[in-house]
């Protein structure tokens, strides 16, 4: 019934809307108007351009004076973060300045040469040197960009293995994430899921007759040591996902029936993170928030929102069904002590099964 | 080849009856197909449009009852709560709807079949009965599409892309079900539609232009249609055997994109294939698909800026050879979309490369058409308003392409809002205010009447305001981390001190959304009352204004009009109007400009 009635409201008010426009469109009808502009209209219109201009400046400032300082664009926890973050800063400078400019002078040429009855526009139909120039700029300018991006690129994506590198495989699944950790001897265990037996808890498909997976562990929550290369092995069971840690720049997809690898250095504890002048700024801001949200929920008799406290996250970036928007795991990156006791803890592989 | 046309036309097209079917549904003329392709377009915009409202109160109010929920959605919004499911499906069919039968049918379909034969001055397309076909394959393809709506388990709601296995398993989610069966059929059909149409216009650009319509004569559209054409031919045929192979996993039991995936408790049988190859294969057609999109969208604004500038389009020759290095880069570009896919960083380095090098033709088009307002005496119709806010959101949009473009960067946006910002900016709010610009500009010669311009007006500072205002901060919410596609971020604390953004957004997309109205208003009225229009409103140099306005089969009486010049004549010194026609012939010691 509140159905049927809100298509009903719903139907009124477009033809309510459509009446509106209707009338405004009859009162037009008898004006002389032959509905081809004229002086007054691109007067207007000139006028409204740089009116538009101000509006597109003046939401670029809101935009950056309210959310440009978001601490992704800083505050990374990586080693290849900061640059990633330069390069991303320089590119935003450029583009902003080359923004800035060819606005300009898009809408004060809309508005300085507003059509007049009785002027002739200037016939000017090419200009090769114009041509020449507005393609070697950006020649020049996208060739310094490639080259930086290139280089930041291979930087990043050339990962060395080496005996000091922490491997881990994160392991994806409709929607959940684990951790397998490679044990002692720092070498995986072969994994498959055609493996999987759940009957006796070898939820993963590791291998059970290998001898490199009787010391790995499973866990779901992911643990780094601070200052520690780690190259992360990525799985899927089922279907894409993407292994998204936005905090330390780092994505890749997790694809079935293949390996992908992704590694990079934490360098900044969750504990030091939470300490930084601007994620207790962010954390106090969302506290706010999330208060506010509250006293709305206890009125209608629910439970108060838990106050949020800061952690690394690693998200699904690839839709992957009707939970994927809560698919996600905790990442704490702590002290090599820290991260050993933890450790030692987890069970292994061989004494996980039953 | 146009003498034999022209004698052949006339004796036949003037004498045969036309009954209601062949006239206006089985019609083989130009015009009324491009008819039929916008209204068809226009309607499957407004289920687009009013699907991309639904998700985006979703996301700023999430899981709050809401009584259009309820009333719309029916199952999938038990107590007016929007279900997740039916979210991934409103946000997948969005897309489609959007990017195929809006973009692709609607733009390119309207405006090539309209304007090829006009403005080359033939009687028709090569093959009138192919056209017809073209747009009956598109219609049967956008009711398979809207049927599928309303599949028991639901509709496709695997992304617009319909990555496997997502998009290949029915147990992984609801929508891969019969859903995704009728999606891939109507995309099957939609893709022999545009091939038939792409095929025919090539071959009407090429064989019938009319005697002296060179092919550095033609207006700017019809080199955009006809390279547009081509990218089609090239590309759309890659993304059909996706769709088949993709049809044979799913429905025999292959593996070609499906390998070691255990789902719900069992081992499947599938080994060996890879849903990388499908990605490769997908965007192989997917990036240049947002040419096939954009380069009509180039095309008509530069007839329009040009003709209401009453300016020559600035660097003709330039605007040429840009179409074609964005339609040959195009096609090396696709990888961009999958930096972080699990392929070879190499090849990312690669695609990083050919990527950034689109951006110095599109500059180069940017410049030239702020050019062309320089000291122009620039007429405020509404097809020039959303010319110019086409420049503008092309601007904003492609300089974050190069953010985009950069592999580097990309891992930590990709698939955020910022994306989502980057492509509706470039190439949705682009071409769709192309497409505006082409219906304000061309409606006179669709229906001999004019649209009302105050309304116009509305319609678009409204429209150019929202949709800064929707996608512009959107740029922000991506870069802070927001991923695309979640159905709310409740989950996520982190994201809470965004929320208040998605309301901002969400608000200016229902304003936006709700003002185009007007713009319907506009249209279907202006159809039967609109002011008639005299033959040539916009003081237009190019061949469809010297048709008569009421259409008729072979677009003129008599001959053919010849050309004996450019079409971008426009102030030229030494005439006394400030247009000259195609078909004026050179005065006496007057210079054609070719270089």
């Amino acid at each position: 019934m509140t159905a049927l009635l809100t298509i009903l409201v719903l139907v009124f008010v477009l033809i309510a809307i459509w009446q509106m426009v209707k009338i405004f469109d009859l009162a037009q009808a008898n004006s002389k108007n032959s509905q081809i502009a004229n002086d007054q209209d691109n007067k207007l219109n000139g006028y409204l351009m740089l009116g538009f201009l101000a509006f597109i400046y003046i939401l670029t400032i809101i935009c950056c004076w309210k959310w440009g300082d978001l601490p992704l664009m800083s505050n990374s926890a990586s080693a290849h973060g900061p640059q990633i973050d330069n390069l991303m800063v320089i590119t935003m400078v450029l583009i902003f300045i080359v923004q800035t400019i060819t606005q300009f002078l898009l809408h004060y040429f809309a508005f300085k040469y507003k059509g007049e009855k009785g002027r002739k526009a200037l016939f000017y139909a090419d200009n090769n040197t114009l041509e020449f120039i507005w393609t070697i700029i950006p020649v020049i300018v996208l060739a310094g960009l490639i080259i930086y991006g290139l280089f930041t690129w291979n930087e990043i994506m050339n990962v060395d293995e080496d005996e000091d590198t922490l491997v881990v495989e994160l392991y994806a699944q409709q929607f959940n994430w684990k951790a397998r950790y490679s044990g002692e001897d720092n070498t995986l265990g072969k994994a498959n899921v055609r493996l999987i037996d759940i009957d006796r808890a070898n939820i993963l498909g590791v291998d059970e007759s290998d001898p490199n997976a009787q010391d790995d562990k499973i866990t779901t929550e992911l643990h780094l040591p601070v200052g520690k290369p780690v190259l992360f092995k990525m799985r899927s069971q089922d279907v894409l996902h993407s292994a998204y840690m936005p905090h330390f720049r780092a994505q890749m997809n997790c694809v079935p029936g293949m390996i992908t690898q992704f590694g990079f250095t934490p360098t900044v504890t969750t504990e030091d993170m939470r300490q930084t002048p601007q994620m207790i700024d962010k954390v106090a801001n969302i506290n706010r928030i999330r208060v506010e949200n509250s006293k709305t929920l206890i009125a209608k008799g629910d439970d108060a929102l838990e106050r949020y406290e800061f952690d690394y996250l690693l998200l699904c970036n690839k839709i992957c069904g009707k939970s994927h928007y809560n698919m996600q795991m905790k990442i704490i990156v702590e002290t090599q002590e820290e991260y050993d006791a933890w450790i030692s803890e987890q069970k292994t592989f061989a004494n996980s099964l039953n | 080849m146009s003498a034999h046309a022209d004698t052949h036309d006339q004796e036949e097209h003037h004498h045969h009856k036309e009954t209601f079917v062949t006239k206006y549904i089985f019609s083989q003329d130009h015009k009324m197909i491009a008819k039929q392709y916008l209204v068809t377009g226009t309607i499957m915009g407004v289920i687009g449009v009013m699907m991309s409202l639904m998700f985006r109160m979703q996301i700023a109010w999430p899981e709050e009852p809401n009584v259009l929920f309820e009333a719309l959605l029916g199952k999938w919004a038990p107590d007016g709560v929007m279900d997740a499911d039916i979210y991934l499906a409103l946000v997948t069919i969005h897309g489609t709807i959007m990017v195929f039968f809006v973009l692709t049918a609607g733009l390119s379909g309207t405006f090539s079949n309209l304007l090829i034969p006009l403005q080359i001055g033939a009687r028709d397309m090569a093959s009138g009965f192919l056209n017809m076909v073209s747009y009956w394959l598109f219609f049967l393809s956008s009711i398979i599409m809207v049927i599928s709506l309303f599949v028991e388990a639901g509709p496709a709601s695997a992304g617009w892309t319909i990555y496997p296995p997502l998009s290949a398993l029915p147990m992984a989610q609801g929508g891969s079900g019969m859903g995704m069966t009728l999606w891939l059929v109507s995309m099957a059909i939609f893709i022999a539609s545009s091939l038939l149409g792409a095929l025919n216009y090539i071959v009407t650009v090429i064989n019938l232009r009319t005697k002296g319509m060179s092919m550095t004569r033609l207006p700017l559209t019809i080199w955009a249609f006809f390279v547009t054409a081509i990218i089609g031919v090239v590309s759309f045929p890659v993304l059909l055997s996706a769709a088949l192979l993709l049809i044979m996993d799913r429905s025999f039991g292959t593996s070609f994109f499906l390998s070691d995936i255990f789902l719900q408790g069992e081992v499947l049988h599938y080994q060996g294939g890879s849903p990388v190859l499908f990605e490769h294969l997908f965007w192989f057609l997917g990036h240049p698909e947002v040419y096939i999109v954009i380069l009509p969208a180039m095309g008509l604004v530069s007839e329009i800026m040009a003709t209401n500038s009453r300016k020559p389009i600035f660097g003709y020759r330039a605007m040429i050879a840009s179409i074609l290095a964005i339609a040959f880069l195009s096609t090396i570009v696709w990888g961009h979309h999958m930096f972080v896919s699990g392929m070879n960083p190499f090849l990312g380095s690669v695609f990083t490369f050919t990527t950034l090098l689109i951006a110095i033709p599109s500059a180069v088009k940017a410049f030239n058409w702020i050019t062309t307002l320089w000291k122009g005496n620039l007429q405020m119709n509404t097809a020039m308003l959303f010319s110019i806010g086409f420049v503008s959101t092309f601007i904003v949009g492609g300089l974050t392409g190069i953010i985009m473009g950069d592999s580097a960067l990309d891992i930590n946006i990709h698939d955020t809002y910022f994306i989502v910002a980057h492509f509706h900016l470039v190439m949705g709010i682009s071409a769709l205010y192309g497409m505006f610009a082409g219906i304000y500009h061309w409606f006179p010669k669709m229906y001999g009447r004019m649209l009302n311009k105050n309304l116009g007006y509305i319609h678009f500072w409204v429209t150019a305001i929202c949709a800064y205002g929707v996608f512009f901060p959107m740029h922000f919410i991506g870069m802070a981390g927001l991923p695309r596609r979640y159905y709310t971020n409740s989950n996520f604390p982190l994201f809470d001190d965004l929320a208040n953004v998605n309301v901002i957004i969400t608000i200016f997309a229902l304003i936006g959304g709700v003002f185009q109205l007007v713009f319907l208003y506009n249209f279907f009225s202006s159809i039967f009352f609109g002011k008639k229009t005299v033959q040539n409103p916009w003081r237009s140099n190019t061949l469809e204004w010297t048709a008569p306005i009421k259409h008729i089969h072979g677009n003129w009486d008599g001959e053919i009009p010849h050309v004996y010049r450019w079409s971008y004549d426009y102030s030229k010194p030494g005439h006394d109007e400030d247009f000259v026609p195609q078909n004026i012939p050179l005065k006496e010691g007057e210079e054609e400009l070719q270089h």
